[in-house]
């Protein structure tokens, strides 16, 4: 087996790195060896996160390079936007369509991308778009979002999705038993965003 | 020493970052002192030494404080452990000169960590330096398996040359997550003071005989290091480039070249040059990979080696593997390769901002509606005030140089800059670190400055940790709180020219600024609003945006609170047929705290309170 890349991005306090650790976990459960890399100037403050998962029978250098990374998850639209060229041909985007304006583009310095998802399609990459926000909303708890955007990930793994639901439990089932059917929920809804978007691509276009 | 401790190893692998894994090993073995000031990227390495009871831990007020009491420490015989990021080492340095020439007696480990990058710093600097300027040994791991393994070497290795040791780290050590397996741990108990005069009061008399001592000691190392087991020599099929490279650059050059053959160096200092030699002879062409100075390969060359480094390879930044394929395609004439993946998009940048309802903000705005001021500033989250919308800072240079800065710019003024007043701006943390003695000089020698104390009760530009300001200690415990005021007081400040005040309110600020800077001597503004992130903050009822109401005057997007969003632009045209722009906002309510500072000069009183709804966005963190 080869290595398998996985980039998670979004902004700082969004809970990038705390999927990518879920995610790691899930990895390592398996006996993979597994490296993972923050490039996070500030992140703190407002600033552009990546994580860099690497996971495989042995692990060299931390980072994804341009062109290499498998999937591409993007917690917020146009730091998807920003990542998509990391992705290797034939590459997979799973992306939030919430959108964070910065500061720089509200006194109007800047502009935010019209249509981030429509410009990640363009370059050819299989996009799935969806409102993690919303749903996470719908379940109750906005906080689920994160839990959410791993379900969306959980079909495009090179193990059983089962492998990460239980990574994602485990969290929780430790220190807050009573969120753990409701993750459980959040999971699924992201599982079935992607699976539906499949089905559809139009309805779920960002 | 040395005795082990039964039950003690862990079964299971663990997945730690580099700075975890540093801190895991000097418990492991059997540190009993770690001192260290915050700063990115080696902060954690405290933070998680502190998680553990068996040692002492604490942050000092600097680097070199932090450096000494690791010294005293180790004088008594006990492992001790400093932190520190590049510059702080600097800050220390004064202590490292001549540490080196008392030498030490428990083991000492130095571990600091260069910004190689540069995500969160002002300078990229090669802390490797200090290993040939103080002459100390250098490991450089690779990874976080080797940070544990190598700190567990370097307090060995100190205590066998009693010297102290540098563990050099880089960002890419310290924040990268990777499986680690701990050893045994030991027990270590500290063997006792000896005084000695001759080996601790270093008066030149004393000093001087010991000077030889060191270049033994350096002979020793150099025999050492050519026969470690860290500075693997690994052979390969594809002999045409030998590399040399050492900490991640070894990763990257594995990852990118499998088959060619590597001198790993992870004890770098002394280089072990015959190594090397035997590398040269075994390739065509040698290339050393280095982050981020040519250290290695100046000194291979100097001993008769020829090999590439930096005629090819860049001066600074990583050295990824996409930096390293083109460059060594070039070298063997090969094509460099192609790009595969989607062009690069340009999306807008996100540069760092202050979060949602900072105290800082308040300064800025106030500070940007100042004219003729001219403003030294200081590292911290304040820094941010040199952005947009507020571009209300002159400079940024040093811990703690606002102060002395400041003084200059007073007394080098000439006409150009006669009319002008001078303001320092100063966080809490970086004022204790290195700014009270610059006070003290710019009230001793009359300085006319007016400095903005902001004390926010946090170090929080290294993510809220503890100081002497705070009342607090490393383990969040009740301890001595300095009184800011009383402090600037015995500095020599004029009690009626030290005010302490809340920045939330603008028009306070606002007179108190203008008042101060008028009177031509040195006066201080301390500020008392905590940094939102730690638990001193209190957040109150939130705010909206009556739509009906706001005219889109664009005051409040002048605090430059991330809460509030433009949702229109227009252009009005006035009589006079001067077009204004006109912003209409919406404010962010589920982000809010309720400060108030936008509400202050929004004049139509179109922000109003809100009931307090949940967050709308998941992306949002509900402070
Ligand atoms: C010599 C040195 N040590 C550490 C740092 C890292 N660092 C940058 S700012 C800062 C302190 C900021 O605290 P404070 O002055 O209280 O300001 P705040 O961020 O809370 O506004 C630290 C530790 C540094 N830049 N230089
Ligand atoms: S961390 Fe604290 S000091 Fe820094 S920007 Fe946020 S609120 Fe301000
Ligand atoms: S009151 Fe205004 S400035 Fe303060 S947190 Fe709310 S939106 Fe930001």
């Amino acid at each position: 087996m080869s290595i398998t890349n996985i980039l998670v991005c979004g902004i700082g306090g969004q809970g990038v790195m705390t999927a990518t650790e879920i995610l790691a976990e899930a990895a390592l459960s398996l006996g993979y060896d597994v490296k993972k890399t923050e490039v996070a100037g500030m992140s703190q403050r407002g600033g552009v996160v990546t994580s860099h998962l690497r996971f495989g029978p042995q692990v060299l250098s931390p980072q994804i390079m341009p062109g290499d990374a498998d999937l591409l998850v993007g917690f917020e639209a146009a730091e998807a936007l920003r990542w998509a060229h990391m992705l290797k041909p034939g590459g997979v985007a799973l992306v939030n369509v919430g959108r964070l304006v910065p500061p720089v583009v509200n006194i109007g310095l800047y502009d935010y991308p019209d249509d981030p998802i429509g410009s990640i399609r363009a370059l050819g990459i299989e996009t799935h778009a969806f409102d993690a926000s919303a749903m996470a909303q719908a379940l109750g708890n906005v906080r689920l979002g994160n839990t959410v955007m791993l379900g969306a990930m959980a079909d495009r793994l090179p193990f059983p999705a089962g492998v990460l639901l239980d990574a994602v439990l485990a969290r929780f089932g430790a220190r807050k038993p009573q969120l753990v059917d409701v993750n459980r929920l959040a999971f699924e809804r992201g599982r079935q965003a992607v699976a539906a978007g499949e089905a559809q691509p139009a309805a779920l276009a960002g | 020493m040395g005795a082990s401790l039964p039950g003690s190893v862990a079964a299971n692998r663990l997945f730690l970052s580099g700075n975890e894994a540093v801190a895991l090993a000097a418990r492991d073995a059997g540190c009993r002192v770690a001192a260290a000031y915050p700063g990115t990227p080696s902060t954690e390495i405290l933070e998680e030494l502190a998680k553990y009871p068996d040692l002492y831990t604490e942050w000092s007020v600097n680097e070199k404080v932090s450096l000494e009491v690791a010294l005293g420490a180790s004088m008594v015989g006990a492992r001790a452990l400093c932190a520190m990021k590049h510059v702080g080492l600097n800050v220390a340095s004064d202590a490292l000169m001549t540490m080196t020439v008392t030498g030490t007696e428990g083991g000492l480990v130095i571990a600091v960590a260069d910004d190689v990058g540069m995500s969160s710093s002002q300078n990229e600097q090669d802390s490797r330096y200090w290993g040939r300027f103080a002459h100390l040994p250098v490991f450089e791991p690779a990874d976080a398996q080797e940070a544990y393994d190598m700190t567990r070497a370097a307090f060995a290795l100190s205590e066998a040359h009693r010297c102290p040791v540098i563990l050099r780290l880089t960002t890419r050590i310290c924040h990268v997550k990777g499986r680690v397996q701990p050893r045994e741990r030991e027990l270590h108990e500290p063997a006792g003071f000896v005084k000695d005069a001759r080996r601790w009061v270093m008066v030149p008399g004393n000093a001087k005989p010991r000077l030889p001592l060191m270049y033994q000691r350096d002979e020793a190392l150099r025999v050492h290091a050519e026969a470690s087991e860290w500075n693997p020599l690994y052979q390969g099929t594809d002999r045409r480039i030998g590399f040399v490279a050492s900490g991640p650059a070894y990763m990257h050059v594995r990852e990118a070249f499998p088959n060619a053959p590597v001198l790993k160096l992870g004890l770098s200092h002394p280089l072990p040059v015959e190594r090397a030699r035997e590398l040269a002879r075994q390739v065509d062409e040698v290339l050393v990979v280095e982050e981020t100075e040519p250290l290695v390969e100046l000194e291979l060359r100097a001993a008769g080696i020829a090999c590439r480094g930096k005629d090819v390879l860049p001066r600074i930044g990583e050295l990824a593997p996409d930096v390293l394929r083109p460059v060594v395609a070039g070298l063997l004439g090969e094509l460099a390769p192609t790009a595969m993946h989607a062009a690069l998009q340009t999306v807008f940048p996100r540069p760092p901002t202050m979060c949602v309802a900072c105290p800082h903000l308040g300064i800025y705005y106030t500070l940007a509606q100042l004219r003729n001021i001219n403003i030294s500033g200081d590292i911290g989250c304040y820094s941010l005030g040199a952005g947009q919308p507020w571009n209300a800072l002159d400079s940024c240079i040093s811990m703690g140089a606002s102060m002395g800065v400041a003084l200059g710019m007073d007394k080098g003024r000439g006409a150009a800059d006669a009319k002008k007043s001078v303001v320092a701006v100063i966080g809490d943390s970086t004022f204790l670190h290195m700014g009270m003695q610059g006070l003290l000089d710019i009230v001793w020698n009359r300085g006319n400055v007016t400095v903005l104390l902001l004390d926010n009760r946090a170090v929080g530009m290294t993510g809220g940790q503890e100081n002497p300001g705070t009342g607090r200690d490393i383990h969040g415990e009740d301890a001595p709180r300095v009184d800011f005021a009383r402090l600037c007081e015995a500095l020599g400040v004029k009690k009626e020219r030290i005010r302490v005040l809340d920045p939330y309110q603008l028009p306070v600020l606002f007179k108190a600024l203008r008042e101060e800077t008028k009177v031509p001597e040195p006066s201080v503004i301390i500020t008392d609003r905590p940094c939102v992130l730690i638990d001193h903050y209190e957040a109150t009822q939130p705010y909206k945006v009556v739509t009906d109401k706001c005219t889109g005057c664009g005051n409040c997007i002048d605090v430059g609170c991330p809460a509030i969003h433009v949702t229109r632009r227009a252009t009005e045209v006035k009589p006079s047929g001067k077009g204004v722009e006109l912003a209409f906002v919406r404010i962010e309510t589920s982000a809010c705290t309720g400060c108030g500072l936008c509400v202050q000069p929004c004049a139509p009183e179109a922000i109003v309170h809100a009931a307090p709804e949940h967050a709308v966005n998941f992306l949002y963190k509900k402070i």
